[in-house]
């Protein structure tokens, strides 16, 4: 019997009774007394000179309360970029000012000049289509293509930075000399240039915002759509409005998914803020659909030359890598960090590689800001990585399961320094592929090509093996290249008088089920029932601080900080127990909730004791503080390392050129699972997510720079009935040598290891299929690409 | 403003709305039932399902007014009369169908009326069926195994094929 | 979306009256008009809903084959057609999503008549009638190009009266993003002759493949049309699809159409 409790049972979400009644609370879904709605004027063009905004066009519409500009905003901060990255010769990055509403030129289309604040939303709608008639903007030339960008000088996004650059960083540059020797020497040379397309996060709540200002405290709220609602303060307070740290609460209630798009501060939070303290009122902002493909972070688009040294036999001796990652308008939060230390680091992927440098340049183009999204950074590193293998395997006549065998790091290295300034700690990559060789019947493809030959498909199968760094991250190893923040966790285990634990966790829930694997943990390790556990997470003015849930670290980090708080409340409880059963404190042994004398029947319970804590009558007050809460900060020692391997199989519709995914396979090493039921589903999520981008999403602008793909009528989302059932494995386990609870985190591994899978698949099948000269199609791998690729 | 009234989940109610007051506007700010959710302008995402008149439809894609007098059902109307999660959430809960949440509503109410016309589906006409829904959390797996598992079929059977 | 009056007459009668008024527009499922008002591209001061008029409603054989009531909506059809045109039926079934098919309906979607709906190459292929609010129009004479076509202005679909077909098939080739059709293809096979719609791939909408018509009213198999071609020249050509991509299409999925026909 599986169990249904504590740590490893697949226990149900607690969360769902009310997802299921219609009973969350989604900040769209509060309606506050006053409120009053704004509505963002955007730029209809990708590149423009603000000449004029007569705001009197709209002052007297019906509703309309205020109006706002880029020139309220122009005396206060910009929403800056986390992570400072230099340039190869050692001159920082170029960090343009990112204002709340633009002011003096616009740079895509969406980006939010003005504000209309009005009664009723209908009203605010009305009255932004007439102010945006009544703005004249001076078109300028937009620069979308990013090599063009970084090559003409004469147009620019920002008038100071003359190249359109903001970093050419290279990664380790001091190798750069070794690593094209090692290329030179090599005996085979594989080379691919590759696009990671473009992608529109799309969690399906839209991003939205409630401002609050007090006037007899001078206290402002703000409720938004967050990932992390403590860095959302930080970045309001200290970087944009300048309000102290201590008067502004942040609450990041029910959000409907993040993907990385939640991470950041936009400059809509600090709009409604701003409203609300100069109307008395609250105000409110939610983005359509449509603004959040205009206005929302994008992901990837990378356009990558990958250079592949290796022996005849198939061993890899050099990676060389040059890449232009677009970085967009501005300078999105984490936005300088993904092409580079979530990339780049992971250039030497599973395998024992001598030599990789990697060289990235980031480019300011005319659309959206482009920022992490789920994976950030490893996805664009795998995918190049695998799909090189891939073709190195082709090109050689090599098998490439056994090429993979031979290169990847096996058990007896770790922990094992890579060249490019990682320490995996653990790991067995051999096992995660034998596992999913099996899980995915191998050995009955052949079987089940010709099956698929007779119904007129050309069927084919795709392998990646991959890597990730996730558990973000060790404060002292990102505080030397560059981050901004310390990226440690904290926790409060509050145990109250009745026994009952709320836990407080930097941490935010927008999907992942903390509300019930928190409590499977701190029930297993107190030896209480997990219903006496209550999360609470979100909100600034009850939490002590976090910053929050990416990165795959929720559990890694910010889980480890409650493990420890939940150590130092064992250790004060052993206190109180060895007081109250007059035992000397070493004797005190903790376990299944009790308290107990080593070698005796005497004992005290768990809640007996909390009681004890708030109710001191026999208690050491002399030595120690009443109460039962506890608070820990945990900073990890290194970043985690999931690894696993990957299988797809893929038919194609020579005719049409569909590509339909029919199988897929994970065999994932996460380490320690807390909840089975859980992991499984953040794997399917990455999983439909890769194949998303691998097969359907595009995000496209035309040569002006107007979205092509700006709504769910041409930006294809994948839909049930474009994926398959899926085959998820974890049972090729390394625990984490370096967190308490030995987690790796599971939530980005679908999204990193499936896309070149999927394509490795489509290659294959092509190539079987008589298509020899087809190999590689950028993705998506959409009928019309494949198709093309095959009529070539 | 002109007072619409229906049935919302059994109960006659009405609510000031405009010409082009879309029915999940009235629902949600109408009626404050802000279960029923608006996730794209479209018409495609499927987050604000309803049913009326006992069919599934885009509560974002109807006027108000056009559905005036109708029987409303919403994700605030599907528990059993005692509070207990129906068949169909009871479902999505077991086979974890739901992680964000903000799908959910409408992934529910398009089942229940899928399930009402067709009730022993296969995958293929689950997968079909919910072609209108857009989900970005769970690769879809968990909720069409929670769809096969409400029409009572054996999900773990069809999903490990 | 700007606001508007609404209206909702219980009859044909009273909806000529209704759509009479300056700058009125008929309202069908909406589930194209919504959308599009939404993005203020269409901004009607009266708006007429046909959903009420219960002489608009339903499916039954008549004189001139099946008779589909203007206001039917697509998952009527699908249920209530089946048994009598199954191509047809199969077409409304495989529209938009369970919820779409709910409330948008036949005339809804022929008097918009996108380059990319389904419902338009069913009714040239079938050389159905469109019966209108004030006559009766030839499908040939019906279709004038994307999103244009013969009715003047507010006149509106009351029903079309599709011929029955000896066998007959429709296959479709979703636009991945939308679920439109990126291309596809109706065939219907009648005593005297096979008709072959195309819709999704052109830039005048709907259209007929003659070539393709007169080899299979030859001989009614896919090998019949293997050395015919479709022109590239007038088809769409957007980030889906490049207009050799849907010439391409064209042939192929009239050639599935064709063995698919029952």
């Amino acid at each position: 019997m599986p169990k249904d409790t504590g740590i490893g049972a697949s226990t149900k979400r607690r969360e769902d009774v009310r997802f299921l009644t219609g009973k969350g609370v989604y900040t769209d879904d509060l309606s506050l007394f006053g409120q009053a709605h704004a509505v963002m004027v955007r730029s209809t063009v990708a590149h423009g000179r603000i000449v004029s905004i007569d705001t009197s066009a709209v002052e007297a519409m019906p509703g309309v309360l205020a109006v706002f500009t880029g020139e309220d905003f122009k005396d206060v901060g910009g929403n800056p970029a986390g992570w400072l990255i230099n340039s190869r010769d050692g001159t920082p990055m170029r960090e343009p000012k990112r204002p709340v509403l633009a002011h003096g030129k616009v740079r895509h289309v969406g980006d939010a000049y003005a504000a209309v604040i009005a009664e009723s939303y209908a009203q605010a709608k009305d009255a932004a289509q007439v102010l945006s008639d009544a703005t004249e903007i001076e078109e300028l030339p937009a620069i979308v293509d990013m090599k063009a960008a970084a090559a003409d000088a004469s147009n620019r996004v920002h008038d100071e930075i003359p190249d359109n650059i903001c970093f050419d960083w290279g990664w380790i540059e001091d190798n750069r000399a070794a690593v094209d020797a090692a290329m030179k020497a090599a005996p085979h040379v594989v080379t691919l240039e590759l696009t990671n397309n473009r992608l529109v996060p799309n969690a399906m709540e839209p991003r939205a915002s409630i401002g609050e200002y007090f006037p007899g405290t001078g206290d402002y709220k703000l409720t938004t759509t967050s990932q992390n609602p403590h860095l959302t303060r930080l970045l309001i307070c200290a970087f944009v409005m300048g309000i102290p740290e201590n008067k502004l609460q942040v609450v990041a209630p029910d959000v409907g998914g993040g993907f990385g798009s939640k991470i950041y501060h936009y400059g809509e939070e600090a709009l409604v803020l701003a409203a609300a303290k100069r109307l008395g009122r609250p105000v409110r902002w939610t983005a359509e659909r449509t603004e959040s493909f205009l206005s929302d972070a994008h992901g990837r688009d990378h356009v990558t030359k990958i250079e592949l040294g290796c022996t005849k036999e198939g061993d890899i001796l050099a990676i060389r890598t040059e890449t232009y990652a677009n970085v967009g308008a501005y300078l999105s939060n984490f936005s300088t960090a993904t092409p580079t230390f979530l990339h780049g680091t992971l250039m030497a992927g599973p395998y024992k590689v001598p030599h990789v440098y990697v060289n990235v340049k980031t480019v300011f183009t005319n659309t959206a800001p482009v920022d992490a999204y789920r994976g950030a950074g490893r996805p664009e590193a795998t995918y190049s990585i695998e799909r090189v293998v891939d073709k190195m395997c082709r090109e050689l006549g090599l098998d490439p399961f056994e090429v993979r065998r031979r290169n990847l790091l096996t058990p007896d290295q770790f922990p094992y320094t890579t060249p490019v300034g990682l320490v995996y700690d653990t790991g067995n990559y051999q096992a995660t592929l034998d596992k999913a060789v099996e899980l995915a019947d191998v050995a009955g493809f052949e079987a089940r090509r010709a099956e698929s030959a007779k119904r007129g498909r050309l069927r084919g199968m795709g392998l990646s093996t991959w890597i990730e760094a996730c558990g973000i991250a060790p404060s002292h190893l990102v505080g030397i290249l560059g981050a901004r923040v310390g990226l440690y966790d904290a926790a409060t285990v509050r145990v109250n008088a009745t026994g009952t634990i709320s836990v407080m966790t930097g941490a935010h829930s927008h999907g992942q089920g903390h509300e019930t694997v928190f409590p499977q943990i701190v029930a297993e390790k107190l030896g209480i029932p997990a219903s006496s556990v209550e999360i609470v997470h979100g909100d600034t003015a009850k939490i002590p601080f976090g910053m929050g849930s990416y990165g795959s670290r929720s559990l890694a980090v910010a889980g480890s900080a409650m493990d420890r708080a939940i150590d130092k409340i064992i250790a004060k409880g052993k206190k109180i127990a060895a007081h109250m059963l007059e035992a000397a404190e070493g004797d005190i042994t903790f376990a299944d909730g009790k308290f107990s004398v080593a070698g005796t029947d005497k004992a005290k319970t768990f809640g007996e004791i909390a009681f004890s804590a708030y109710v001191p009558h026999n208690y050491p007050l002399e030595t120690l503080e009443p109460g039962l809460e506890e608070t820990a900060f945990y900073d990890p020692a290194n970043f985690t390392y999931p690894a696993g391997a990957y299988i797809c199989e893929v038919e194609v519709d020579e005719g049409t050129g569909k590509v339909d995914v029919v199988a897929f396979t994970c065999a994932d090493d996460f380490g320690n699972v807390m909840n089975p039921m859980i992991v499984e589903g953040q794997v399917h999520g990455g999983v439909g997510q890769g194949i998303g981008q691998a097969v359907l999403e595009s995000t496209s602008y035309d040569e002006n720079g107007q979205l092509l793909t700006g709504s769910y009528m041409d930006y294809a989302m994948p839909r049930a009935d474009d994926v398959p059932f899926y085959t998820v494995d974890h049972s090729c386990s390394t625990p984490c040598t370096h967190n308490p609870l030995g987690v790796k985190g599971c939530g980005e591994a679908g999204a990193i290891g499936s896309p070149p899978a999927v394509v490795n698949a489509v290659i294959d099948a092509l190539q079987r299929g008589g298509h020899s000269h087809v190999t590689h199609i950028d993705m998506p791998v959409s009928p019309n690409r494949v198709w093309q690729a095959m009529n070539a | 403003m002109t007072k619409v009234t229906m049935t919302v989940n059994g109960k006659s109610v009405s609510a000031e709305a405009e010409g082009r007051t879309l029915l999940v506007s009235y629902l949600r700010e109408g009626l404050g039932l802000t279960g029923t959710h608006v996730g794209c302008d479209t018409s495609q995402c499927g987050a604000c399902v309803v049913h009326v008149d006992g069919k599934a439809v885009k509560s974002c894609t109807v006027f108000a007014m056009d559905v005036a007098g109708s029987e409303v059902r919403t994700i605030e109307g599907m528990a059993n009369a005692d509070g207990s999660l129906g068949v169909v959430q009871q479902a999505f809960q077991d086979h974890h169908g739901l992680q964000c949440g903000f799908c959910t509503p409408g992934m529910v109410m398009t089942t229940a009326a899928l399930l009402a016309n067709n009730p022993k589906p296969s995958e293929a006409e689950v997968r079909h069926e919910l072609e209108g829904n857009i989900c970005r959390c769970t690769g879809y797996h968990n909720i069409v195994k929670a769809v096969l598992a409400a029409s009572g079929q054996d999900a773990g059977a069809m999903a490990a094929e | 979306m700007h606001n508007f009056e609404f209206v909702k007459p219980s009859s044909i009668a009273d909806a000529v009256t209704a759509l009479a008024t300056e700058g009125a527009q008929p309202l069908s499922g909406g589930q194209t008009l919504l959308p599009t008002m939404k993005q203020r591209l269409a901004a009607p001061d009266v708006l007429v809903s046909l959903t009420g008029i219960a002489e608009m409603q339903g499916v039954c054989m008549g004189d001139g084959g099946l008779h589909i009531g203007g206001a039917t909506p697509h998952a009527v059809v699908a249920q209530e057609a089946a048994s009598h045109y199954p191509a047809l039926a199969a077409l409304a079934g495989g529209i938009g999503d369970p919820a779409v098919r709910n409330r948008g309906t036949i005339g809804g979607s022929v008097a918009n008549n996108d380059p990319a709906a389904c419902y338009p190459a069913a009714v040239l292929a079938s050389g159905a009638t469109v019966v209108t609010s004030t006559r009766q129009i030839a499908a040939d004479d019906y279709f004038q190009g994307m999103f244009t076509t013969a009715l003047d202005e507010g006149e509106f679909i009351t029903s079309v009266i599709f011929p029955i077909p000896q066998a007959a098939a429709y296959v479709k080739f979703n636009q991945p993003a939308s679920r439109f059709a990126l291309t596809a293809v109706f065939v219907a096979r009648f005593a005297d002759g096979v008709r072959v719609a195309v819709t999704g791939a052109s830039n005048n909408g709907v259209f007929r493949w003659e070539e393709a018509e007169a080899a299979l009213s030859a001989d009614f198999s896919a090998a019949a049309i293997a050395g015919l071609t479709a022109s590239a020249e007038d088809m769409i050509s957007d980030l889906h699809g490049s207009a050799a991509y849907r010439a391409n299409l064209v042939k192929v999925l009239t050639g599935r159409a064709v063995t698919a026909a029952r």
